[in-house]
């Protein structure tokens, strides 16, 4: 099945794992993702904090761009804000006429329209569970993530708020069991963890260490205290908070947690018997090694780009940063 | 409550707030059961619990409302929005309050407020953000003491390839450019 794909800033470089991840199962599941042509930024939780229908404008590019002629119908997003935002300016454009009749008075003015409800807007978990669903997963795993105790953590965003347009929410807003049910699939131990659904606290280091940290430790404890070898999570916002920013919340509260984070798609593809260096695994702050060494997975503590060396751009590079398609033409396989 | 404010006379807070939040904030429905305070999860360290602000809102105590951190502390995890009996769109009203703040300088402290501007410059001139750097860049500003405590994940993050310095830009920017500039004459328009 074919779909537009929205990878979102985060997946471009902080969150490259993801990316490659997502393209490792999708072709196996037969998942055709079709990048959407020049996307942009979503906003965040940023834009709207400052602009209401400069943010929505800035979503609706993105919508305007993926629903052009010829383009599949379903748009997946692996972040769960991007998500978000995308599934609500599609379903606020629609409810308050305002809003969408603005929204697309500004998108004239760049040549762009957007019919609200023309996109059904999807999270790549979604699509994984629901479109090619747990039996086809099932079929390709060879080598089952058996003893490995996981903690499924969906965060806010994927479950909330329950919009009702466009197909509903996919799972429970407050108890989500979608993932657990495909980690199972994939022969994990699913560990018991009640705080699945609440928030790492998204930028909130940048506002309050105190609020920021504290959110980040109530996940990890819960994840330890239940002996889990790792989080499986469905953000990159996530990732980065539990993961990024798991050894400044030890300094901080003076502990000594070391719990590693990976993005379910990362398991999917250790399941299905994929190089954990294709998939971006090693590139956590806190190593998934000595975990992943009980399902006899062996990770190289590698660099992003393989070579270790900082990706900061040459002296002598007048050139500024253009975006390439994250999806090379011959990486999409029918 | 909700009827539209006579000619005679300026709008009032309340009618201010709902206006400014898209499609329906179903602000009046607040009946004060404190749902939104007990299911936040950075509630603790907020000036006023959510229920006091709307109380704000309600009185036309502006000030009271707009000075308030508790805006700023809202992480967006819409855990009070699915969980309000009254089905108020308390996330949405947040965003709104933060944004009258900034509009109408009310907002004291601008560390939360100078995070958000931070990221929209970026997005405005390249059409993409690179949240890690910019926390960083953020962080340098607003906690210099701050980046001592996460010097390691910074270095963590360059060595293995996850820091970018600049956001990419996207191909059309001039179009971006030209749609955001219209929608903030709009905004301005009301």
């Amino acid at each position: 099945m074919k779909y537009g794909y929205f990878p979102g800033c985060s997946l471009e470089r902080n969150a490259a794992a993801y990316h490659l991840s997502t393209l490792e199962i999708a072709r196996p599941l037969n998942l055709e993702l079709i990048e959407v042509d020049d996307w942009n930024c979503c906003g965040a939780t940023e834009y709207v904090s400052l602009n209401l229908i400069a943010s929505y404008a800035l979503i609706a590019r993105n919508l305007a761009q993926a629903s052009k002629p010829g383009s599949p119908k379903e748009l997946v997003a692996p972040c769960s804000a991007c998500y978000l935002n995308l599934k609500k300016c599609d379903q606020y454009m629609g409810t308050s006429r305002s809003l969408g009749g603005k929204v697309n008075e500004a998108l004239a003015a760049g040549g762009l329209s957007y019919k609200p409800g023309s996109i059904n807007v999807r999270h790549l978990l979604d699509i994984v569970v629901n479109d090619a669903g747990l039996e086809l997963v099932k079929s390709k795993v060879t080598k089952p993530l058996e003893g490995l105790r996981v903690a499924a953590y969906y965060g806010c965003m994927l479950v909330r708020p329950e919009f009702t347009g466009n197909g509903g929410a996919f799972d429970a807003t407050e108890y989500p069991t979608t993932m657990d049910d495909l980690l199972e699939a994939l022969g994990a131990e699913v560990i018991d963890y009640p705080v699945k659904a609440a928030c790492c606290g998204g930028h909130m280091t940048q506002i309050s260490e105190a609020s920021g940290f504290e959110m980040i430790r109530r996940l990890i404890k819960a994840a330890a205290d239940r002996k889990a070898d790792l989080i499986a999570t469905v953000c990159p916002m996530c990732q980065l908070n539990l993961d990024g920013f798991q050894g400044a919340m030890n300094t901080y509260f003076k502990t000594d947690y070391k719990m590693p984070v990976l993005y379910f798609t990362q398991l999917m593809g250790l399941a299905m018997g994929i190089e954990a260096g294709k998939l971006g695994i090693g590139s956590e702050l806190v190593s998934a090694g000595p975990a992943l060494s009980k399902i006899g997975v062996e990770v190289e503590p590698a660099a992003g780009k393989g070579d270790g060396k900082p990706s900061r751009p040459k002296k002598d590079d007048k050139s500024l940063p253009m975006p390439k398609p994250l999806i090379k033409p011959q990486e999409v396989v029918r | 409550m909700t009827s539209a404010p006579s000619q005679a006379r300026s709008p009032t807070f309340f009618e201010q707030v709902v206006a400014a939040t898209p499609g329906v904030s179903n602000l009046e429905r607040c009946i004060q059961c404190g749902t939104c305070g007990g299911s936040c999860p950075s509630g603790q360290d907020m000036d006023h619990t959510p229920r006091a602000i709307f109380a704000f809102v309600r009185e036309g105590m502006k000030a009271e409302a707009l000075k308030s951190n508790t805006p700023w502390y809202c992480v967006s995890c819409y855990y009070c929005t699915v969980r309000c009996p009254q089905e108020v769109h308390i996330t949405d009203i947040m965003y709104t309050l933060k944004r009258i703040a900034v509009q109408e300088k009310y907002y004291d402290d601008s560390t939360a407020p100078d995070f958000s501007k931070t990221f929209i410059t970026w997005v405005e001139n390249y059409g993409r953000s690179f949240e890690l750097g910019l926390m960083s860049m953020h962080m340098l500003r607003h906690n210099p003491f701050g980046v001592f405590k996460i010097a390691g994940m910074g270095v963590g993050m360059v060595s293995k390839g996850r820091m970018a310095f600049v956001p990419t830009r996207i191909k059309n920017m001039d179009g971006l450019k030209a749609i955001l500039a219209k929608a903030k004459e709009l905004e301005v328009a009301g």
